[in-house]
């Protein structure tokens, strides 16, 4: 299973292991993971899964979809390059290493 | 100095800890937030859940969209992780009913008997309303509300000798349901008994294009109608208001929902349509509370009215309130309330409550689908309902938490940006 780190909004580090296809957003609420509050349970609604992925692998996450790229316009913290709404992020064997940061509001 | 100790009866640490005994009951999002907000807040005290529903609690609103038609599974509508409640050691009492509460003593008796508590919390959600008329025949019609009853009606509706569905009610859950069954290949017809499709809470624009979406989709609709029997030999018949009759191989049923307050009312807590709260979201007995589908709670963003809101936002917000003042910091509920509709490729994101408006502005592209209606009351923005335009929505959010009415003739003009308006 690809290992992804995630920083929380405290700025503590966890490293998990999640299962191919689940979210970043999933994973990091099944390990209590500070930060992600994914309100609406992944349906791309209300954009409190917001993170920061690692520069390394950016180009390697799927394509954002219009909806996502409209709803981080709306994310409470700062929208920068590295955004994207985990929800809508999917881990497959070309994430492990993956590093998450989350923002400190949503 | 000859007394034994035990014998003076001083309050110990102990029992002051026993005063941080919380129990909620009800495992939907209302209960879970408020064990996981009550955590969040530093409360050291017991938490014990009882949920009436044996499964592993899980998040409702995918049942009747992603979870249906199966592009979210099982694990992804946990909320929480097994190890999440064991470090946090929130006590989970899975499939036990709760009989009776008693809230002089503070104690409660359920299945596997009884149990004191400080604070009660009821997080008991709503039931559906089932269908006031006769029903003969050897199936009975399926509903939704459980995880147990989505898997029934998928099982149900993914048979391929099951041609025609007859789904009755034409709000949010009959339509998603028939939005999924007309996608697999249905033949299906839903009759509401409204003059239009989701009246309640939709303005007759948004009606008629979430009715057209149907249409094109094959699906039958038959508005200001009502079903006056339901009979099943083979197939089902269904007598029609009209006198017509229809036949179908299944009948879904989704008319509504009533708040889970019979154990409250037969504690003897206040309650009308719903259990009664302040904007604290305190009963009308001391101790107790109640949040979610099952409170009537004043809203600030109903003019103060005392509403019950059947939604994730409400849940989540509530519980959220309760476990700040549970903790010893006291905060009005004060959130603006949100919700969400997936039918085919309509998103439908509704932020405040849009009743009692005198003004509408639409703005966008409506027949491109993606467009903004803007409802307004003495020039007071009071609610947008957007149509896969979620950035609308979030500004929406924004703007009516905060009491701010955008420009009206700025926001008619398209090529003006939103949050210029």
């Amino acid at each position: 299973m690809p290992q992804i780190t995630y920083i929380d909004s405290d700025g503590n580090k966890h490293e998990v292991e999640l299962p191919l296809g689940a979210t970043i957003m999933e994973g990091a609420v099944q390990n209590d993971i500070k930060g992600i509050i994914a309100e609406c349970g992944g349906s791309c609604m209300c954009a409190t899964c917001h993170c920061y992925i690692s520069d390394e692998f950016l180009d390697k996450l799927p394509e954002m979809e219009e909806e996502e790229d409209e709803m981080l316009e709306g994310a409470v913290a700062p929208r920068t390059e590295r955004s994207r709404l985990g929800c809508q992020v999917r881990i497959n064997a070309a994430l492990d290493g993956l590093i998450v940061e989350i923002p400190q509001e949503q | 100095m000859g007394a034994p100790v035990d014998r003076i009866k001083f309050p110990t640490q102990d029992t002051q800890s026993m005063k941080k005994n919380v129990i909620i009951i009800g495992a939907g999002h209302a209960g879970i937030q408020a064990a996981a907000s009550l955590r969040e807040e530093g409360f050291g005290g017991s938490i014990c859940i009882f949920s009436e529903d044996a499964d592993f609690p899980y998040q409702k609103p995918p049942l009747s969209k992603g979870y249906l038609d199966g592009s979210q599974q099982k694990p992804s509508l946990m909320f929480r992780s097994e190890a999440w409640y064991e470090k946090n050691q929130v006590e989970l009492r899975l499939g036990e009913v709760v009989h009776s509460v008693d809230t002089e003593n503070q104690t409660l008796e359920a299945d596997s008997g009884n149990y004191v508590f400080d604070t009660l919390i009821f997080a008991t959600g709503a039931y559906n309303r089932t269908l006031p008329i006769p029903v003969t025949g050897q199936d009975e019609p399926l509903y939704l509300r459980s995880m147990k009853d989505a898997d029934k009606l998928k099982q149900a509706l993914d048979q391929a000798a099951v041609q025609d569905v007859l789904v009755i009610g034409g709000g949010f859950i009959g339509l998603e349901i028939a939005a999924y069954a007309s996608k697999s290949g249905k033949q299906v017809t839903v009759v509401e008994y409204q003059p239009r499709l989701m009246q309640r809470v939709l303005p007759p624009l948004l009606s008629e294009h979430f009715a057209a979406k149907h249409q094109e989709y094959g699906v039958k609709l038959l508005t200001g109608t009502g079903v006056q029997s339901l009979h099943q030999e083979e197939r089902w018949t269904a007598t029609l208001s009209n006198g017509d009759t229809l036949e179908a191989d299944k009948i879904v049923v989704g008319i509504g929902v009533l708040p889970g307050q019979a154990l409250a009312q037969k504690a003897g807590i206040r309650c009308s349509n719903g259990i009664e709260v302040n904007e604290f979201c305190e009963t009308s007995v001391k101790n107790i509370y109640a949040i979610g589908d099952c409170a009537l709670h004043p809203n600030p963003f109903a003019k103060g009215q005392m509403v019950r809101l059947e939604s994730v936002q409400n849940a989540v917000d509530q519980a959220k309130v309760i476990a700040a003042s549970i903790c010893g910091k006291p905060t009005a509920y004060h959130q603006v309330p949100w919700f969400w509709t997936h039918q085919y490729n309509l998103k439908l994101q509704m932020a405040g409550l849009s009743e009692g408006y005198d003004e509408l502005i639409v703005r966008g592209d409506v027949a491109g689908e993606k467009f903004s209606v803007f409802y307004f009351h003495e020039h007071q923005l009071i609610a947008v309902d957007s149509i896969n335009k979620p950035a609308d929505h979030l500004q929406a959010r924004k703007w009516i938490q905060a009491a701010h009415s955008p420009d009206r003739v700025k926001l008619a003009d398209d090529t003006i940006k939103l949050r210029e308006c």
